[in-house]
């Protein structure tokens, strides 16, 4: 059953690929336009690259997530979702899945590009695409909930990004944290941690509180 | 709806009888002068103790006398988010209309004291550092409680129907409040990594007890403001909501 | 006592400025929060008050 509902989300959005590869494009202009703004100088890139790979991952993340669920809610098929017998929990987690799979992978895949182009190599590389595989899933969980709760609201884009950029922080931080402590040689299995509890929190909670968002929109 | 009957619950325990914003009403106009007799009062103490009775710090001269309203701030900035969260749970769980309005009537006023937790420590910052704004882990903190802040106060904005904006920025506040946490704490971390400057207030050897208590003098007049512009703001709202009832229409019939 | 004089307490030891500045800011901030709570409160009352006489008059 599950794996139908993932096949839906999934087809559904494939029909569409420049909805994909708009938020990629994206994440990659961002990154690029900051050796222009900052110095070409790789010894500044260095320091800067996690902070600004992670920041440009963010957005390009929010950026897509005002779709999550405004196509179903346009054509009326939210509302069949929600009368449905399978439980919305379950709808949304698939979701928020098919989501992660269409804009957070491709992010982790093209992050070692961006991140040679900003001087980064070797274990910080690698420390780089394990935060994004850990932390865009919490992006992408976390940011349903505001994605639901601005469902149908003027102005929506903006105030999503007002309501969900702050949640982000932590992710940001410790991700940030992990490939910082890398490069200067220590080891990050803390910060590591931490996001993989973040992960887990998420996955817990994360889908049912956007499924209880949904039913007040929608109600 | 139920304004014109009290159900079993309200016969049972006769504190639910305030839950119903027609109770409530006249209770709440009753409280609001006292609160603010109490707030003017301790607003006057607070005043004489931070600016006569404490004595001049040794180390950072007057400035530290902005502490007697920075800190209190910054409490009430956090205190009036974690009730209003309350306020938000008791609304959506039990779906009680008043709590929900409390929990909208109280995010301005906690805006407006994270506000002044920020100016006031910049302007502390600036002639104890030398800077008006340090990445200090409670300032930054301080900063996104904030954004937490406006969040809320928007959705409920952008959001028409009365109902739905309160339960939709009632879950917003669940969320904000379990992240609250994580987020002071992920900051703090942070912030001993990069060795950023630490504002610490409790970092003198001895905190003078007459500092702590002008601090909390000053909190309480803060709380008791508070408690009256909520309750005054939450009348309004009942007004609004209820305007279809005929107690409404009376009432604002009787002096207009 | 802490202070010898009246300039002496406006100036707080050359801090004045950042003194005056954060209390000067808060009394502001907690005056006009109060202003608008108060101008909300006429504004609404005297719209529903509209609204029922005119509630009143078509009933008529």
């Amino acid at each position: 059953m599950w794996r139908g509902m993932l096949q839906r989300e999934l087809t559904l959005a494939l029909r569409r690929p420049q909805d994909v590869l708009t938020s990629l494009i994206f994440f990659v202009i961002v990154v690029s336009l900051f050796p222009l703004g900052v110095s070409p100088q790789l010894s500044v890139l260095q320091g800067i690259a996690p902070g600004v790979i992670w920041v440009a991952a963010l957005l390009a993340n929010m950026l897509s997530l005002s779709r999550l669920f405004s196509d179903d809610f346009r054509d009326g098929t939210l509302e069949q979702m929600l009368i449905a017998p399978q439980p919305l929990s379950l709808v949304v987690f698939s979701k928020i899945f098919a989501h992660w799979l269409l804009s957070g992978v491709p992010l982790v895949l093209i992050s070692p590009l961006l991140g040679m182009q900003l001087g980064l190599a070797g274990d910080p590389l690698k420390m780089l695409m394990l935060t994004l595989l850990l932390g865009t899933p919490v992006l992408s969980l976390i940011g349903a909930i505001g994605a639901a709760l601005t469902l149908g609201v003027r102005g929506g884009g903006v105030l999503l990004s007002l309501l969900i950029l702050p949640l982000y922080v932590p992710v940001l931080i410790f991700a940030t944290g992990a490939v910082d402590a890398v490069g200067s040689g220590f080891d990050a299995d803390a910060q590591v941690s931490l996001l993989a509890a973040f992960l887990v929190l998420a996955l817990c909670f994360a889908p049912w509180a956007a499924a209880a968002a949904l039913r007040i929109m929608m109600e | 709806m139920s304004a014109e009957y009290a159900t079993s619950a309200e016969k049972s325990l006769p504190w639910l009888k305030f839950a119903n914003p027609r109770n409530f009403y006249p209770l709440a106009g009753k409280m609001i002068p006292w609160f603010t007799a109490l707030a003017i009062i301790f607003t006057l103490i607070g005043l004489y103790i931070s600016f006569f009775v404490a004595p001049t710090d040794y180390k950072q001269g007057e400035s530290y006398r902005i502490m007697f309203i920075h800190v209190p701030a910054a409490w009430m900035s956090m205190f009036i988010y974690i009730v209003m969260a309350c306020y938000a749970a008791i609304g959506l769980i039990w779906n009680i209309k008043l709590s929900d309005m409390m929990a909208g009537a109280l995010a301005p006023t906690g805006a407006i004291f994270t506000f002044l937790a920020l100016w006031t420590g910049a302007f502390w910052g600036r002639p104890t550092w030398g800077a008006y704004w340090v990445w200090d882990a409670r300032l930054t903190s301080e900063l996104i409680l904030l954004f937490l802040y406006l969040g809320f106060i928007s959705l409920r904005a952008a959001i028409d129907d009365p109902r739905r904006a309160a339960r939709a920025s009632g879950l917003l506040a669940l969320v904000g409040v379990i992240n609250v946490p994580i987020i002071y704490y992920s900051v703090k971390w942070w912030n001993t990594l990069h060795q950023g400057a630490s504002v610490s207030v409790t970092e003198s050897p001895k905190m003078a007890s007459i500092m702590l208590t002008a601090m909390a003098v000053m909190a309480f007049a803060f709380w008791m403001y508070t408690i009256a512009v909520v309750l005054a703001r939450v009348r309004t709202d009942i007004l609004e909501r209820e305007r279809e009832a005929v107690w409404v229409v009376e009432e604002v019939s009787r002096t207009a | 006592m802490n202070w010898e004089s009246f300039s002496d307490f406006i100036q707080m030891g050359k801090h004045g400025f950042y003194v005056w500045s954060s209390y000067g800011v808060t009394a502001l901030f907690l005056a006009i929060e109060i202003l608008l709570v108060r101008r909300k409160r006429q504004v609404v009352r005297k719209r529903l008050a509209r609204l029922a006489r005119l509630d009143t008059t078509l009933e008529k």
